[in-house]
């Protein structure tokens, strides 16, 4: 209960500043339609008709809430209309995403830790590639791919691995130089060999930093197919699903697809989350 | 005893590190021959380059003069042909290891084929007294039977020499004194040469042969103390005459190195 409680009372306050906001915006629309029709309105009429509208500046949380249900319960899960559906396709794009750019962190890395050339070379190319911002270049990755034949879900999962090696290189070269001197030292005394102190000593000992980044670096993953999903007009996935309320001034659509992609990345990082606690206990770093 | 071959054979050896403040003399004309079979202490207050030495010896810090010799090779020589075991102050035992899994580390990066791994993690177990022990981790031990551990993780390669830098330092007096006694024994049993570090003098004089005493600024040795005491040592050898003489004779000796300053 004391932990529920503080989540409750911030849940509650967000609602209230929201439906707030939503009448505030919302109110302009409602006194033109009613200064046009001649009429007048009273407080509590305006009230129900900022929340009631078909094309809200800002949808109340009852009409996204009722938005994300009708796209979730209310569509065949194959309807182009299904939000599951759009979700699907988009976690596919961010898991195989997420895979490759994990592949990419942790083999640069490891180059790094064992390479002097390489910690000097690699790491300032991979900040800088950070630095660029992602909107900028992902259209025009996914449209030169696109002259090359190849559309679909690997372009969309180059940009998931394009942000999310990242956090996964930066956590892991951490981790991978985790070992304090004794414990090298230990290994030295027996003559162990690069490759064994990797993998009996180096990487057992960054897997914290490991969960550590590919929490990061999952979200990362989702924003980045997202991003990916919505220039060169896709017509699937949560991002299309975006662009197309866009197009057609349809808020409560993109709000309830913005829900979506914020709780699949809440059950992404979960999942995550509880394959680190088991993981992290069994190894007993956790004691 | 001079018949003997030396296991550690130092001469003029010689470690200066650079420094800021400039160049720092760890080690200065250090001379020392160890037997087969000694059991050998370096005492001295910090700084005085009693675990640079034993670094040296390992091959874990290269002299910058002078020659140093163990089994007859080079240090580092002797490191490669795994020569020795090293426990260090911390136990360092991996976490996600069981501790038979620990003591199994050296054994597969030496390459021992898999069931003399597991006869050889028995045995040192056993000879440690861990023998129920292999399949608890780490955590579920207490620091005295970590350490223990650490030992036997030392002793499973079967090396001629065991190199010891303050490994009961971090424990209580009563976990060491056991400790101590229980080395005395091993180090009976399979007469292994034990160079080993403390600040202790009254572990120095319990568990040595020979007592290197030690100063820093430069680090050196400013005296060598050869024990009377049998070979056999009871605790209560503690209290004797014998052993008070000695201690008292390492006290004096910490005291001349640091009438020099």
């Amino acid at each position: 209960m004391s932990r529920v409680l503080p989540v409750l009372t911030v849940l509650l306050a967000i609602l209230v500043i929201w439906y707030a906001a939503a009448v505030m915006l919302n109110r302009a629309w409602v006194l033109d339609q009613a200064a046009r029709a001649g009429s007048e309105v009273g407080f509590s009429q305006m009230l129900r008709e900022t929340m009631a509208q078909d094309r809200p500046v800002l949808p109340a949380p009852h009409q996204v809430a009722k938005g994300l249900w009708d796209g979730v319960a209310g569509q065949k899960i194959t309807s182009k209309r299904s939000l599951v559906w759009h979700a699907g396709v988009t976690l596919s794009a961010t898991l195989a995403g997420f895979a490759l750019g994990t592949a990419a962190g942790l083999l640069l890395a490891i180059g790094i830790v064992h390479s002097r050339a390489m910690d000097m070379s690699v790491m300032p190319w991979a900040i800088a590639s950070q630095t660029i911002p992602i909107l900028a270049i992902a259209p025009m990755v996914i449209v030169v791919l696109a002259s090359l034949g190849i559309k679909g879900l690997l372009p969309k999962a180059l940009i998931a691995a394009y942000l999310s090696f990242f956090p996964v290189l930066v956590g892991m070269v951490k981790g991978l130089r985790a070992p304090d001197g004794m414990q090298l030292d230990l290994l030295r005394t027996y003559n162990a060999s690069q490759g064994q102190s990797l993998r009996m000593l180096r990487l057992p000992s960054s897997v914290p930093y490991l969960f550590a980044s590919l929490k990061v670096g999952i979200a990362a993953a989702l924003v980045g197919t997202i991003v990916a999903e919505l220039p060169a007009g896709a017509t699937a996935g949560l991002g299309a699903r975006l662009l197309s309320g866009s197009y057609y001034g349809q808020t409560v659509q993109i709000w309830a697809a913005l829900f979506a992609a914020a709780i699949l990345a809440a059950v992404l990082v979960m999942l995550i989350g509880a394959v680190e606690r088991v993981t992290l206990s069994r190894m007993g770093f956790s004691r | 005893m001079e018949a003997a071959p030396a296991v550690i054979e130092a001469r003029h050896l010689n470690l200066t590190f650079p420094t800021d403040d400039g160049p720092v003399h760890a080690l200065k004309d250090v001379d020392l021959t160890v037997a087969p079979g000694d059991f050998i202490s370096f005492i001295g207050p910090s700084g005085c380059g009693k675990t640079t030495l034993l670094r040296c010896i390992a091959a874990l810090e290269t002299p910058t003069g002078g020659s140093l010799t163990v089994r007859g090779m080079t240090a580092d020589a002797a490191r490669r042909a795994r020569s020795y075991g090293y426990v260090f102050q911390a136990a360092g035992l991996y976490p996600w290891r069981t501790i038979a899994g620990n003591i199994r580390l050296p054994l597969e990066i030496m390459g021992y084929p898999k069931a003399e791994q597991a006869e050889r993690v028995q045995a040192v177990l056993d000879l440690v007294e861990l023998g129920q022990f292999g399949r608890k981790f780490p955590w579920q031990l207490s620091g005295g039977m970590q350490q223990r551990a650490s030992i036997a993780r030392a002793l499973a390669f079967d090396a001629e020499i065991l190199l010891m830098d303050e490994p009961f330092g971090a424990l209580d007096e009563i976990v060491r004194d056991r400790l101590n006694e229980e080395l005395l024994r091993l180090w009976q049993r399979t007469g292994k040469t034990i160079a080993f570090v403390t600040h202790s003098i009254p572990e120095a004089v319990y568990l040595s042969t020979r007592i290197v005493v030690m100063s820093p600024r430069p680090g050196r040795i400013t005296k060598v103390i050869e024990s009377p005491l049998p070979r056999v040592r009871p605790l209560d050898i503690r209290d004797s005459p014998e052993f008070i003489r000695i201690a008292h004779e390492v006290r004096e000796g910490l005291h001349e190195g640091h009438g020099h300053d």
